[in-house]
């Protein structure tokens, strides 16, 4: 009985997906980027193209199926050629295919901008988690899974975002265009938020350049899109998204966090020291 | 040159006619008959099948629900790689290459293959390639745990050791495949009957002469991907490690330029299958033959230049991009042209419901989705956000499990009762036909929600807004399995001569074409004199 809600559930969302549900479970996101959005459409659109070529291909063959079967006394034609139907299922099609490189080509275009933006940040993948520089504001930090091993086990209750958690998430500013530069220090991972329309290899010796200007405040999250290892599953990537005011507080904030930490660092290193000289002086 | 094969093969041929095929295990040893080594290709083909088959069970238990199930995510990794090498290099491609041995020389009226001692040779280094490959499990560290598609420095620079394994299996597998795709270009070429003319030759046939050109372009392009891969792990070279100069992009680059062609290598023979079962059950003749023959060469050379469809995200050039996106989805224009040109065939026909017919058009059906939502890839900007997800996992199991495995089926279930002269059991075959599709689309088809709501391939852990789906696809693969038992079954049957007596030459009332006009069951030597084609 649950299951066969769940079903009615899933179909009647089916036809909202389109336009209703913003995280729908059934389609791609629109998303909160103009590029996401321009993808989104082409999706749609290459999408019902496919749908009206099926339902005329099933229909001709559901037809033909019922109607020309031997059990009820169809006779075989005779015809095995045709040529101007030929020539129109090949010229057909390939206007069709012209239709959709257009904007497919356009938006490619777009894409491949990245020009005047106005904050970048480099990205680096890691065997298993990804580092954030914030190339002009000299912040960079690591950003690694937040669900724990007890979660992935079934020994503790999964959060709401299991797998899709970071310590340190991605902290940009709305309405602005961020680029991205991305490489990696190991083997090839790929940087993926659906919600930005961005996916990006990271490959070790090469940056690659992509961008996305987000223009709703909220959590938008991914994973890595290219297996990397064993832990492939596990470097997810949350980017939030904020006002350009709370991006300043953030900014500075973590100008002395990490001040904080680096102190923190160096009063550790110095106990650490003051330690081992003492076993030395111990062991002398 | 093609008379000197044909009267030497005779001469060699003579003796054995007398006394039939070597009793036992020799048989099978040293058999340079095209009908046994046909058969040892299909049955190898088969075990593999339930061996890679088991492995994607054991992948769909894990992915049942959030967290860990069964497999740790290294074995989850190992599993994945695995079914993928086993699937295309062990399951499709010996299963392709057994209907070729079997149905060539039958089909243009030949005595045998035309080199028949490399026949031999190019069955038998796949049992080892394989047992090394599977060898890999049992060893102390992990097995090949990269994908099937081994990308570098996942595979080279941070492999594990078995990879040298994985390396010298796939030179070996490249080798049989090299060997037996020269056998099959070169018997077309040579060993035609008098008068079976280029375009007379049945469809199936036009398909391996392109399928066996590709594979002879490309082959050695693998061996030699895997040889620097060698070279990087132990040789010092730097081909595909950016520390020492060299290009992880380079490696994608020679990798797709095999694997593109390669999924045309193992659709393009299952086209063939399909385009003579479908006439025959439609009792009407094929729907503009020239159209296919001249599709199935344009898909084959127009697949030599769109593999790097395969890497849009890679960080290629705009106008790279662009070429590639428009070459993509010009293979769809034959493509299109074939299925248009199967379903008039079917149009105004006569038509009936056999097994090999449904498995047809099962292919044809599910084969078109596929078709569509390689459509949708090819388009760069929607691309970036199908790559790497689910949806590229459902779409290649559409065109591969429909294209690949399904005609497979329906080729078994159409030659099979030609070549053993026992009947399969109809309604067997019906369960295993219908268990098939429901468990294949269960499977699959959710997968590709997945893919577009966000769900990367190749994780042994997802996030919980996945699991309904995945949830289904489980439930899927089992009900796919169960269908398989039925087929097992049904071969194992017609092998070893039970159920009902054939005993007509054109077991199919509309087949057409040479194979027919022999004798049921197929006699071990056939067309020693070659028939003359009008």
């Amino acid at each position: 009985m649950r299951f066969m809600s769940k079903i009615v559930i899933l179909l009647s969302s089916l036809f909202f997906a389109a336009s209703a549900y913003a995280d729908s479970i059934w389609n791609m996101p629109a998303g909160v980027t103009p590029i996401s959005r321009e993808v989104y459409n082409l999706h749609m659109a290459c999408f019902y193209v496919c749908c009206v070529i099926a339902a005329i291909v099933f229909s001709v063959l559901i037809f033909s199926l019922i109607k020309y079967r031997k059990s009820k006394g169809a006779k075989a034609a005779h015809f095995h050629e045709h040529l101007s139907v030929e020539i129109a299922w090949t010229v057909v099609p390939l206007l069709i295919l012209v239709a959709l490189a257009i904007p497919a080509t356009i938006v490619l275009k777009q894409i491949h901008n990245t020009d005047e933006s106005q904050l970048t940040i480099k990205v680096t993948g890691y065997q298993w988690k990804w580092k954030y520089e914030y190339l002009d504001q000299g912040i960079s930090y690591f950003s690694n899974l937040a669900s724990t091993q007890k979660q992935i086990n079934g020994d503790m209750p999964k959060n709401p975002w299991f797998l899709l958690e970071v310590d340190n998430p991605l902290v940009v500013p709305v309405n602005t265009k961020v680029k991205i530069l991305v490489t990696s220090d190991d083997v090839v991972h790929d940087w993926w938020v659906p919600s930005l329309g961005v996916k990006q290899d990271a490959i070790p010796g090469f940056i690659n350049e992509n961008w996305f200007l987000i223009t709703r405040v909220g959590t938008y999250r991914g994973q890595c899109g290219e297996l990397c290892g064993v832990n492939h599953a596990f470097m997810p990537i949350v980017v939030k998204a904020v006002s350009q005011n709370e991006f300043n507080q953030w900014l500075s904030m973590h100008r002395t966090v990490g001040y904080r930490n680096n102190t923190h660092t160096i009063a550790r290193a110095k106990a650490a020291i003051k330690k081992v000289t003492k076993k030395g002086v111990e062991s002398l | 040159m093609s008379e000197a094969i044909h009267h030497a093969h005779h001469s060699g041929a003579h003796d054995d006619h007398h006394h039939g095929p070597e009793k036992g295990f020799k048989r099978w040893l040293f058999t340079t008959n095209h009908k046994d080594i046909g058969t040892l290709y299909l049955v190898f083909s088969l075990i593999m099948l339930f061996v890679a088959g088991f492995m994607a069970l054991l992948i769909r238990i894990e992915l049942f629900e959030p967290g860990k199930v069964l497999l740790s995510p290294e074995t989850f990794n190992q599993m994945t790689t695995m079914h993928g090498l086993i699937m295309v290099f062990g399951v499709i491609m010996p299963a392709l290459a057994g209907f070729a041995n079997w149905l060539i020389p039958m089909m243009i009226g030949a005595p045998d293959m035309a080199l028949p001692r490399l026949n031999n040779w190019s069955f038998w280094l796949l049992p080892f390639a394989f047992s090394m490959l599977l060898s890999t499990l049992f060893m102390s560290g992990p097995s090949p745990d990269f994908g099937w598609t081994f990308y570098a420095p996942l595979s080279t620079t941070y492999g594990p050791q078995s990879t040298d394994f994985f390396i010298f299996s796939i030179h070996m597998m490249g080798a049989s495949s090299i060997l037996a795709s020269l056998n099959i270009v070169v018997t077309i070429f040579n060993m035609r009957a008098p008068g079976m003319h280029f375009m007379k030759m049945p469809l199936f046939v036009w398909a391996w002469l392109s399928t066996g050109f590709l594979l002879l372009a490309v082959m050695p392009v693998l061996a030699g991907c895997v040889t620097m891969m060698l070279m990087d792990r132990h040789f010092h070279t730097s081909f595909f490690n950016a520390a020492g100069g060299g290009d992880p992009v380079l490696f994608q680059h020679v990798f797709w330029f095999f694997g593109h062609p390669e999924v045309y290598i193992l659709i393009l023979p299952g086209f063939g299958i399909i385009s003579e079962v479908i006439p025959a059950f439609s009792r009407k003749k094929l729907f503009g033959y020239a159209a296919m023959v001249y599709a199935t060469a344009g898909i084959a050379i127009v697949g030599f230049v769109v593999w790097m469809h395969h890497m849009f995200t890679t960080g290629a050039p705009y106008f790279a991009q662009l070429y590639f996106m428009y070459a993509t989805m010009l293979v769809a224009v034959p493509t299109g042209i074939k299925v248009f040109n199967w379903l008039a065939t079917i149009f105004k026909g006569s038509i009936t419901f056999e097994t090999p017919m449904l498995f047809a058009l099962g292919f044809l059906v599910m084969f078109t989705i596929g078709g569509l939502s390689g459509v949708m890839l090819s388009l760069v900007p929607a691309d970036y956000q199908y790559r790497g997800s689910y949806f590229v996992v459902a779409h290649f199991h559409y065109v591969l499990v429909t294209g690949s495995l399904f005609t497979i089926f329906a080729g078994v279930y159409y030659w099979l009762p030609k070549w053993t002269g026992r009947m399969y059991s109809e309604t067997l075959g019906q369960f295993h036909f219908w268990l098939s599709v429901i468990g294949m689309n269960l499977t699959f088809f959710p997968m590709h929600f997945l893919g577009l709501a966000g769900m990367p391939r190749r994780i042994p852990d997802y996030a919980i807004q996945f699991t309904d789906f995945n949830q289904i696809a489980t439930i899927g693969a089992f009900i796919f399995a169960i269908g398989q038992l039925f087929f097992l079954y049904v071969v194992i049957q017609a092998c070893r001569h039970k159920g009902k007596r054939v005993v007509e030459d054109k077991v199919w009332e509309g087949a057409h074409g040479l194979e027919w006009t022999l004798p049921t069951p197929v006699p071990y030597h056939t067309f020693e004199t070659a028939p003359v084609v009008h």
